[in-house]
């Protein structure tokens, strides 16, 4: 690689530090990046690890510290703080976590917007598409760049995010949590193409807290942790759990299955069909007893969510009933609440809490009705600021205040936000919709450890899933779902994970294919 | 039958392409500001803005291209204050642009009265006069129905494909079409979404001036209160039925010009028996059944009223 011997890096953070109200998003980091190298920054949700990049791609200025790249002589000059326009010219690419796309435009648009003088006469598709066809080929990152966004899937917009970069001759990439959306295949192959293009002398950071993938793909690992690097070592000198440990701050203990003690019946399926299209299901039998955990495995769009709709009280049932305790269950999510049931939505920036409303309003959403939050129609502030304070405390919320706004959180701090609100009314029946998906470790862990306090308490427990290890670890019963068909549950120690992954894939539980 | 005898007539079609221009310009410009992100309901004052000052500005002797040009400024002027307000500051959009309206048309009285406080009937200009194209304008029928328009109206069919050129040609109308889906994607491309969003609403407000304009140097001759009269508010209902395309705009325009030239000879024949106050309901009426049938399936742009700012999430 001739571009690493000058022995300058290609990039360099020096001491930044910002700071957003009393929160320390980023203190102090100091990050060097060579050409042709992998870094992978590792840290919990909420480290900092975004803030850090949107610093270095000008999206947020800096508090302290400077982000330094190295010129085209060779020396590092100082990159202008606040402008995306400069750290583009400085050949650094970014993809960033939630993708910035325009989706009434096509891929190849997408990816030429801003390459021009925008005062061009018109802009030039075939000499784009020559080049990005170079690009494709080169790479191994193909797309069909002339459909809109709004048509491709995750995948192929996450590569027209690459090429974007790849088009302005990036020599620095940096991804953010880049797999969080994927599929495992479309994970190797993205690790493939970036392994190629650093091998070109580019030099990548991707943001991960998955370990595996980081031990898998990075040269080296920093990681960050209440904004600050508390390890920056080459790869081959970490271990799995040395790194989760430094990554968290303290052991993780990943929850134990513990046998339950499974008492009556509380909510009962009889015969339910309820939903349209994919998300349908069909004559649906289930009784979930009140003390255990039932695990619903399936791959995503099988009808999941339309089951926990019925149970929300979101979506009425087009045959079959659902009751509770005896009693048919009202269609109401009002009244669903009322009743005891808790909902821990798959999609929790939407569904899980009101995005610009404050943590501690969100805390009290589901009560406020209750004497304990108000008088007379009228708020208690008091009240509601004190149980916000404890439950910052016992949950671990990370923010800056019960006044912080929710939609400001990262995701593992939203999720204990809706874990505190509803845990808290000591529910009969929690519906747990991917409840793990997309946090780190601790969270995970916690969320594994508080749903299970749950069915110590005597509650019932619906885990909506496709995580087997997750399934495995919390399930007392594990039932599959697979095209809107929930089988009979069976007690998790008669199952693997082998058959429980061939019956999401729609086998039968003996092993034939189903029909 | 009456009604064929007014559709037959050549009188009609020419009416209706004469009501039709003011809208023309009025939509497209609505129509760059939303594509943009921005909802202008400045409209109906722009309109008076450019009414009253490209008209001024012939009374005051700049010549009828000159006051277009003045109008245009105005517009895009009174733009410029909706942008800042609705860009940067990031306001309700809703509030600053009926603010706009108010202002705009209340300082253009203001001015008018200021201007002239003892007339009582309103000075008269050499206002544009019917085109006479050689060999066009002398068709048969097609002639007077379409070719004996006023420079203006052919301004703003020449604008309709500027505009389609701009937006769908060019790397700035690609841009003003990604910053009213999605600003995170201009800014992460490097490009300024406040630039573009601002320059976005004072062309499109220079477009709605010309609209006005074309009132008082086209249509009419002289400047009356209240004689924009809910034109602008057609177009804002107009962006929505043309799904945001300038092609459709056009359509759209056309469509309520010639319902009102359609309202109008109706009036004449039947007036007796029917209050004229029905026959003036039906374009409004037309356009709100048009809209319900076309708006469901709209897609608007994804990013519309909704501010950006730098660094949020
Ligand atoms: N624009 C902002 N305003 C206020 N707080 C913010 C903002 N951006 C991030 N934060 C806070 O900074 C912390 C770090 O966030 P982030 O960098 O997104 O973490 P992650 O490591 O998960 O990417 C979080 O606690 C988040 O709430
Ligand atoms: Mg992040």
């Amino acid at each position: 690689m001739p571009e690493t011997e000058s022995g300058h890096p290609l990039l360099s953070l020096q001491n930044i530090t910002k700071i957003f109200g009393d929160l320390v998003a980023n203190g102090n980091v100091n990050l060097d990046l060579h050409a042709g190298e992998i870094v992978a920054l590792l840290g919990e949700n909420g480290a900092g690890k975004t803030t850090l990049m949107n610093i270095l791609f000008g999206h947020y200025v800096a508090d302290q510290g400077r982000v330094m790249v190295r010129h085209a002589s060779g020396i590092l000059v100082d990159l202008e703080p606040g402008a995306p326009q400069a750290a583009l010219e400085a050949g650094i690419g970014m993809v960033h976590q939630h993708f910035t796309l325009a989706e009434n435009l096509t891929g190849l648009e997408n990816i030429v917007l801003g390459t021009e003088s925008l005062f061009a006469r018109r802009f030039s598709r075939s000499k784009a598409r020559a080049k990005l066809q170079e690009l494709m080929q080169s790479s191994g990152l193909e797309v069909d760049l002339d459909l809109r966004v709004s048509k491709l899937a995750v995948g192929e917009r996450q590569r027209v995010e690459i090429l974007k970069a790849l088009y302005r001759d990036a020599r620095i990439l940096v991804l953010d949590e880049p797999t969080a959306v994927l599929t495992p295949q479309e994970s190797d192959s993205l690790f493939k193409t970036l392994k190629l293009l650093a091998a070109k002398g580019m030099a990548i950071i991707f943001i991960s807290h998955k370990m595996a993938e980081v031990l898998g793909a990075s040269d080296r690992v920093a990681v960050l942790r209440g904004g600050k690097i508390v390890a920056d070592l080459p790869t081959s000198q970490c271990d799995r759990h040395q790194l989760a440990e430094v990554m968290v701050g303290h052991s993780v203990q990943s929850a134990k299955r513990k046998p339950g003690y499974p008492e009556d019946e509380t909510l009962v399926f009889a015969g339910v069909s309820a939903g349209e299209g994919r998300e349908q299901i069909e004559n649906v039998n289930l009784a979930l007893r009140k003390g255990e955990i039932i695990g619903l495995a399936g791959v995503s769009g099988n009808g999941q969510s339309t089951l926990a709709k019925v149970v929300s009280g979101l979506e009425e049932p087009t045959a079959g009933t659902v009751s509770l305790h005896g009693n048919p269950l009202k269609p109401n999510a009002a009244a669903v609440i009322r009743s005891g049931i808790a909902r821990i939505p798959e999609d929790r920036h939407h569904d899980g809490i009101v995005g610009a409303m404050s943590v501690e309003e969100n805390l009290v959403l589901e009560e406020i009705r209750k004497p304990a939050y108000q008088r007379f129609g009228l708020l208690r502030f008091n009240e509601i600021r004190k149980r916000a304070q404890e439950a910052i405390k016992a949950y671990d919320i990370r923010c800056s205040g019960p006044l912080a706004v929710s939609r400001l959180l990262s995701g593992g701090n939203i999720q204990k936000i809706v874990l505190a609100r509803t845990l808290d009314q000591q529910p009969d029946i929690v519906l747990a919709a991917q409840p793990s998906r997309g946090l780190d470790v601790g969270a995970t862990a916690d969320v594994h450890r508080r749903l299970q306090e749950a069915r110590d308490r005597g509650a019932g427990v619906l885990l909506i899933s496709e995580d087997l290890d997750e399934l495995f670890q919390l399930s007392d019963r594990i039932a599959v779902i697979h095209r809107g068909h929930i089988c009979e549950p069976m007690e998790t120690e008669k199952l693997d994970k082998k058959q429980v992954g061939l019956m999401m894939a729609g086998h039968s539980a003996k092993g034939e294919q189903a029909a | 039958m009456e009604y064929i005898d007014i559709l037959l007539s050549a009188n009609f079609w020419a009416a209706a392409i004469r009501i039709a221009t003011p809208l023309i310009f009025g939509v497209l410009g609505a129509l760059v500001c939303e594509r943009a992100g921005v909802l202008n309901l400045g409209i109906e004052g722009i309109f008076v803005v450019g009414a009253m000052c490209g008209w001024m500005a012939v009374w005051l002797g700049a010549g009828l291209w000159g006051g277009i040009l003045i109008a245009a400024l105005a517009g895009a002027f009174f733009g410029l204050l909706h942008g800042i307000l609705t860009v940067p500051l990031g306001l309700s959009q809703h509030v600053s642009g009926l603010g706009i309206t108010m202002f705009a048309t209340s300082v253009s009285y203001f001015t008018y009265r200021t201007a002239l406080p003892k007339v009582s009937s309103p000075p008269r200009i050499e206002a544009f006069q019917p085109l006479d194209i050689p060999v066009l304008s002398d068709l048969p029928f097609i002639g007077p129905a379409l070719f004996q328009q006023t420079s203006m109206t052919f301004l703003a069919l020449a604008m309709v494909l500027l505009v389609s050129y701009v937006l769908y040609r060019t790397p700035l109308g690609l841009a003003i079409r990604a910053v009213g889906d999605n600003p995170s994607a201009v800014e992460a491309q490097g490009l300024s979404v406040f630039a573009l969003r601002i320059g976005a609403i004072m062309a499109g407000s220079a477009l709605m001036a010309l609209g006005g304009a074309f009132l008082t140097m086209s249509a009419f001759d002289a400047f009356f209160f209240g004689m924009i009269n809910g034109r602008g508010w057609i177009c804002i209902a107009l962006v929505v039925f043309a799904s945001w395309r300038p092609g459709k705009a056009l359509l759209g325009a056309l469509l309520f010009g010639a319902f009102d030239a359609f309202q109008i000879r109706l009036q004449n024949e039947v007036g007796a028996v029917i209050p004229s106050q029905v026959f003036l309901m039906i374009p409004y009426l037309l356009s709100i059944i048009a809209l319900v049938l076309v708006a469901r399936k709209a897609d608007y742009p994804r990013a519309l009223l909704q501010p950006y700012f730098r660094g949020q999430r």
